[in-house]
This record gives structure tokens, C-alpha cells and sequence, in this order.
């Protein structure tokens, strides 16, 4: 299907759909709020202050442009097309996720909340959600599954010097779904003065287009460096897929550009067909979490499965409406790469070209080279870099037996 | 009439108020549940709301979370818990059975399905947590075609629009939830409560159900006085959590919990 702007603005519905996917599936106590947030956002969404502001902080306080940076002795060593790196781990704070905390924030502060609450896996949505809550003076909680407590220990740490408070969620799987069970179980009972920031495409209508509104810098500042730098548009775009926040911002500004490939890359965990996986795109089938339909990963009774990645940013068994209906239209593909090469695309990486990836971003790595390799020299590749691997270092040293 | 309708209503005419006991179906063990349920009506219970379980149960505090993962243990499906229901009347054919849970199980098992399966096995509601009226559309009209009650929550965050539209696409009873915030959470405000309920009766002529708070004979009468009627849920849940290793004992504790709140309803001169 070839996708026009005037499609393209349908997308989501009033209510907040994508094809048969998003929605608002929530209990009725958050209802309201949510139909003002959306009431709200599109009446700041074209108010030149709000937009202003927007646009001030992403370029004194993030950082922004990010460069877009020709990997050549990468491009070299695997001898197919260009690869370009979208360096968002230049980005304030180490990752993409700050583009959408700054906004959110600001939606946060336009709309007087004075308490902010958070979900993390990785914990970078939380290190960036604590970043702009210290900058403004707003009060910080954020919710992280007690097993990405313990494998993500320095961002723990940094969130608490940054004045956050860190719920340990020790309910379900520990990691981020359940998480996000939490923060929304606060924000029922503090539904007034609360604001949630919610780190990911994901949740009810209005979160996933708000979020990509926020992230889709990424993807603007993309078409413009590569067609000055590259003097072309990209062949192919490639970015990791846990909510699908990184992903949906690089892809949005050239889904109406037809020559355009688009990959996303889920984590294929110990692999695909062993079940232990974080992949729900390339092997799970659509049902209902965290308010909205998607693709999930879950059992033949509609229980949501456990996941497993090396990676917790990745560790999460739905996707972002917008995905699912992407993959079912056949505009982006959704592949899968395992623990094991994204530690091989990490080490590749770091070393060919001097650039540590986080866990997350080896992902859109490995499968980056793999792509590359099958294409033409005059071709571009340009990946997401969605993070700093600085978050990592512990784990891969233990992947290493090295013990800090 | 449906069964639910004909409960309240006959309720009403009594000058009497429902008592709606909440469990969840295979908590401590799906063995137990159908007898458990013959206990709740034993003790005073006018309707049973059946809790069927998830793994990710947004709108619940620890009680029922740990009740969820209780059940989840021994792998108990919603075909299981309408099962339950099918054994549940063979021996009582009397008292209304509201399924209550989150989508995903009731849209993994096909909605079609779901819907003739419950009907046939003798569910009377379906109440989905998750679900709002707004994203409804397609599924409530199969709970409506086999007159299965449509149950949706009112909060207090609830505008008089909403209240008004969600009241009709309700049948048999709308649920109030009594405060913000997550099942065995909070505490009850009862003047708020009785304000807000008196509200809900000027826009809409269904029974008014209020749960999330109710955790004794007072809270009861005092919610009970100001609606027609009250489900009870964590304080249940957390009684079979404290007795589960021993079965009688488990049974016991349930009704010396209900029976002062049947009494304390039925006590009431409204
Ligand atoms: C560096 C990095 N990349 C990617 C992700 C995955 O999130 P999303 O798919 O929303 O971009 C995370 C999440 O924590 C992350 O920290």
C-alpha cells in the first residue's frame, strides 16, 4: 500500500486507532484524564509557545541535531552498502528516550501536575523522566520490575542522585510489564495531581501518538542530514523494537517515501523457536495490554507470556499500535536478532568504529550489518542509534566473567 | 427478565439490598472454587461476582494480584471458569453469576465463543474491567443478542455524559467504584459515596452496585443505606489467602465474614 500524507493523518482515529489496533482499553477511573490529555495535546500540539519551547529545550538541553555520522570502516569491513549512524546516544542523558520526557514534561507543567510517575525497563526512560523532573521541580516516582533493578543498578542510582524515588515491582515477571502495571495502578489512586509519563508507543490513546509526535524528530532530522550529507534518501532504515519508540520516530517522517525499507528489529532473546523471546511482531498474535490492541506475546488462554532478552529496554511482551498496523499494511518489516548477535553487533561496534552501543541499539546493529552486506555499494543503510551501551558495562562484563 | 434483573428487582420490592460476594474462580485451587461459591450463598450472597484470572491485573491491589497468581499456578483458563460455572448449576439455579475479569483471556478465547459458552453454562453478566463502552462495539452486542447482562464501571472521575452513556449500554446493574484508586486500596468515603450514588439515580433507573472499600457489617450498612446494593471483594480474597491450607476451616471463615454484612443489610430501615 503507498501511503499519502492525507492517509497518513487518519492514523490514529478520533479514537484513537490504527487499523484494528490502539484504542483506549482502560479502567473507567482513568477515562477522563485521558480525554483531556488528548484535549489538551491538540490544542498545545499548534501553540506556537508550547511548540516553541519544545524546540528550545531539545536544542540547548539535549543536544539536538544529532549528528547523522558515516560509519566508513564499518561500511568497509562489511563490504555491501553505506551505514550511517542517527546518533541519539549523543542525546542528553545517553538515549532517544529524553526527546519524548522533555515533551511530556512540558505537557506536564502546561497542564499544572506537580507529581510525575514513570515506568522503566533499562531504566534510561527513567534516568531522562528524573532528568527533566529535577530541572523543573516536580516530584519523581518511577516504577522498574525488581529484576531490572538489579541488572540495570546504575541507572537505579542515578535516577535516586537525581532525586527520584525508585519503586522495586515485585509482582508478576519483575521486569517492564509489570512495571507498567504499577504506574498505572498509582496513577488510578493519584489520577488529580499526577501526570504519567509513559516512556514507550505503547498505552491508551493519546500516549502512542503523542509519543511519536515527540521521537518523530528523529526521523526528520534523518531525511534532511542524509539527503545533504548522503545526497540521497536512505535505502533502508533500521532501528530496535522493545515499545517501538525509537523505531516509530525515525520511521514516521518517511513512511510516504515509497523507496524507503524500513526495519524493525525485536529481540529473538535465546531464539525465536525456543519461546524465549521478546518478539511478540514476528511471533506473537494481537490482543489487549496496557490499553490498547497489539501484538503481544501471550499463551493459548490469553495470559500475557513471560519474555526474555539480554537487553531489558527490549524486555516486553507488546508493541506500539502503530507497529502492528505497519506490519499488517506491509510498510515496515519486523525481524528478530538473538541475544548472541547482539552481543557479537555490541563488540563490532565498539570496536570497528569506536562507538559503544546500548544492548538495545546492538540489535539494530547486528541486524544493520547483516542487511548491508546483502546490498549495494551506493546504497544507504542508516541506523537508529538509539542509546549509550555506558548502562551495559555490567552486563556484558558478566557475559564476560568479569566480575566489578 | 434476565436472573440478575429479577434478584434486584424482587430485592427492591422486599425493601432489601444485594449482597454481591467477590472471588476468584480457582483461588487457592479450582477444585474448590464451585464449592466456595455454594458457601457464598449459603451465607447471605444475592449474586456472585466470579473473578476470572490474569496475568496483569491493571485495576487490583496485592490481594487479588497474589489471588490471580494463586489460580494462574494450576493454569486456570476461562473455559475452566465457565466450566465452573456449568457445575455451580447444576445445584443452584437461582443465583446470578457475573464473570468478571480483563479482556484479553475473553478475546483470546474468540468473542463468539466466549459468548455462547457462558450463555449456554449459565453466566447471567459480564463485566470487563477494561473494556469501556467506547471500545465496545463489537462486543457487547454479543453479550446483549444472549441476553448476558452488560456490566460497565462508573468512577468518580465519571462526567454526567459519560455516566448517562454508560448507563445505556448497562443492563442488569451499573458498578460504582467508590474511590480512586486500586481494589483494597483506599478507604470509603460514605457521604461522598451517597452523594455521588443519589447522582447516578437521577440519570439513569438501573440498580446501583458499589464496590472497592466494603470490608464489614458497617462499611456494608453504611454503603447499603445508599445503593442497592454491595460487592465485597479484597476482604473475601484475603480471608481464603489466610485459610487456604485448610479447607474447612477456609469455608467457615467466609461465611462468619458474610453473614454479619447479610445481617447488617438486612437490619436496615430504608
Ligand atoms: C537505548 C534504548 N533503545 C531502545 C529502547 C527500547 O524502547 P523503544 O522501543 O520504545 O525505543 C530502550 C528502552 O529502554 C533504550 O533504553
Amino acid at each position: 500500500m503507498k501511503l499519502t500524507e492525507e492517509m497518513l493523518s487518519g492514523f490514529p482515529d478520533a479514537r484513537g486507532h490504527f487499523g484494528a489496533y490502539g484504542g483506549r482499553f482502560v479502567s473507567e477511573t482513568l477515562f477522563d484524564s485521558l480525554m483531556t490529555l488528548e484535549k489538551e495535546y491538540k490544542r498545545l500540539k499548534n501553540d506556537p509557545d508550547f511548540q516553541a519551547e519544545f524546540d528550545k529545550d531539545l536544542a540547548h538541553y539535549v543536544g539536538r541535531p544529532s549528528p547523522l555520522y558515516f560509519a566508513e570502516r564499518l561500511s568497509r569491513e562489511t563490504g555491501g552498502a553505506q551505514i550511517w549512524l542517527k546518533r541519539e546516544d549523543l542525546n542528553h542523558t545517553g538515549a532517544h528516550k529524553v526527546n519524548n520526557t522533555i515533551g511530556q514534561a512540558l505537557l506536564a507543567s502546561f497542564l499544572g501536575k506537580k507529581r510525575v510517575i514513570a515506568e522503566t525497563g533499562a531504566g534510561q526512560h527513567g534516568v531522562a523522566t528524573a532528568t527533566v523532573c529535577a530541572r523543573l521541580g516536580l516530584e519523581c516516582h518511577v516504577f522498574m520490575g525488581a529484576e531490572d533493578v538489579q541488572r540495570q543498578s546504575l541507572n537505579v542510582y542515578r535516577m535516586k542522585l537525581l532525586g527520584a524515588t525508585v519503586h522495586s515491582v515485585q509482582s508478576g515477571t519483575k521486569t517492564l510489564k509489570d512495571a507498567m502495571n504499577d504506574a498505572m495502578r498509582d496513577w488510578v489512586a493519584n489520577v488529580d495531581d499526577t501526570f504519567y509519563i509513559i516512556g514507550t508507543v505503547a498505552g491508551p490513546h493519546p500516549y502512542p501518538l503523542l509519543v511519536r509526535d515527540f521521537q518523530s524528530v528523529i526521523g526528520r532530522e534523518t531525511r534532511e542530514q542524509c539527503l545533504a550529507q548522503a545526497r540521497k534518501l536512505p535505502d533502508a532504515l533500521v532501528a530496535c523494537v522493545g515499545g517501538g519508540s525509537n523505531a516509530i520516530g525515525m520511521f514516521y517522517p518517511f513512511l510516504t517515501d515509497e523507496s524507503v525499507q524500513m526495519y524493525g528489529v525485536e529481540a529473538g532473546g535465546l531464539g525465536i523457536e525456543t519461546g524465549k523471546h521478546a518478539a511478540p511482531l514476528s511471533a506473537g498474535r494481537p490482543g489487549v495490554l496496557h490499553g490498547n490492541r497489539t501484538y503481544l506475546m501471550e499463551d493459548e488462554n490469553g495470559q500475557i507470556a513471560g519474555t526474555h532478552s539480554v537487553s531489558a529496554g527490549l524486555d516486553y511482551p507488546g508493541v506500539g499500535p502503530e507497529h502492528s498496523w505497519l506490519k499488517d499494511i506491509g510498510r515496515a518489516n519486523y525481524v528478530s536478532v538473538t541475544d548472541d548477535e547482539a552481543m557479537e553487533g555490541f563488540r563490532k561496534l565498539t570496536r570497528v568504529e569506536g562507538i559503544m552501543p546500548a544492548l538495545e541499539t546492538a540489535h539494530a546493529v547486528a541486524y544493520a550489518i547483516k542487511l548491508a552486506a546483502t546490498m549495494e555499494k551506493d546504497q544507504v543503510v542508516v541506523i537508529n542509534v538509539s542509546g549509550r551501551g555506558d548502562k551495559d558495562i555490567q552486563t556484558v562484563a558478566k557475559l564476560d566473567g568479569i566480575e566489578m | 427478565m434476565s436472573r440478575i434483573e429479577g434478584v434486584l428487582k424482587s430485592l427492591k420490592s422486599q425493601g432489601r439490598k444485594a449482597l454481591i460476594p467477590y472471588i476468584t474462580a480457582g483461588d487457592p485451587h479450582p477444585d474448590q472454587t464451585v464449592e466456595l461459591m455454594h458457601t457464598l450463598v449459603k451465607a447471605g450472597a444475592d449474586i456472585i461476582e466470579l473473578g476470572v484470572p490474569f496475568s496483569d491485573p491493571m485495576a487490583d491491589g496485592p490481594v487479588i494480584q497474589q489471588a490471580c497468581e494463586r489460580s494462574l499456578v494450576h493454569g486456570t483458563s476461562l473455559r475452566q471458569v465457565i466450566g465452573m460455572v456449568k457445575t455451580f448449576r447444576e445445584t443452584d439455579d437461582q443465583t446470578p453469576i457475573v464473570l468478571m475479569g480483563y479482556l484479553n483471556p475473553m478475546e483470546a478465547m474468540g468473542y463468539e465463543l466466549f459468548a455462547n459458552s457462558a450463555k449456554e453454562a449459565g453466566v447471567d453478566g459480564i463485566l470487563t474491567v477494561d473494556l469501556p463502552p467506547e471500545e465496545a462495539d463489537e462486543v457487547a452486542p454479543l453479550f446483549t443478542e444472549r441476553n448476558l447482562d452488560a456490566i460497565f464501571l462508573l468512577a468518580p472521575t465519571t462526567t454526567d455524559d459519560r455516566i448517562r452513556a454508560i448507563s445505556e449500554h448497562s443492563s442488569g446493574y451499573v458498578y460504582y467504584v467508590s474511590f480512586k484508586g486500586v481494589t483494597g486500596s483506599g478507604t470509603i468515603d460514605i457521604d461522598e459515596v451517597a452523594s455521588k450514588v443519589a447522582h447516578i439515580h437521577e440519570l439513569t433507573a438501573l440498580p446501583v452496585g458499589v464496590g472497592f472499600g466494603i470490608r464489614d457489617a458497617e462499611t456494608a450498612a453504611a454503603v447499603g443505606r445508599v445503593s442497592d446494593g454491595v460487592i465485597v471483594g479484597s476482604v473475601l480474597v484475603d480471608t481464603i489467602a489466610r485459610n487456604q491450607a485448610d479447607p474447612v476451616q477456609l469455608n467457615k471463615a467466609l461465611t462468619d465474614l458474610l453473614h454479619p454484612m447479610r445481617e447488617a443489610l438486612d437490619n436496615l430501615t430504608v
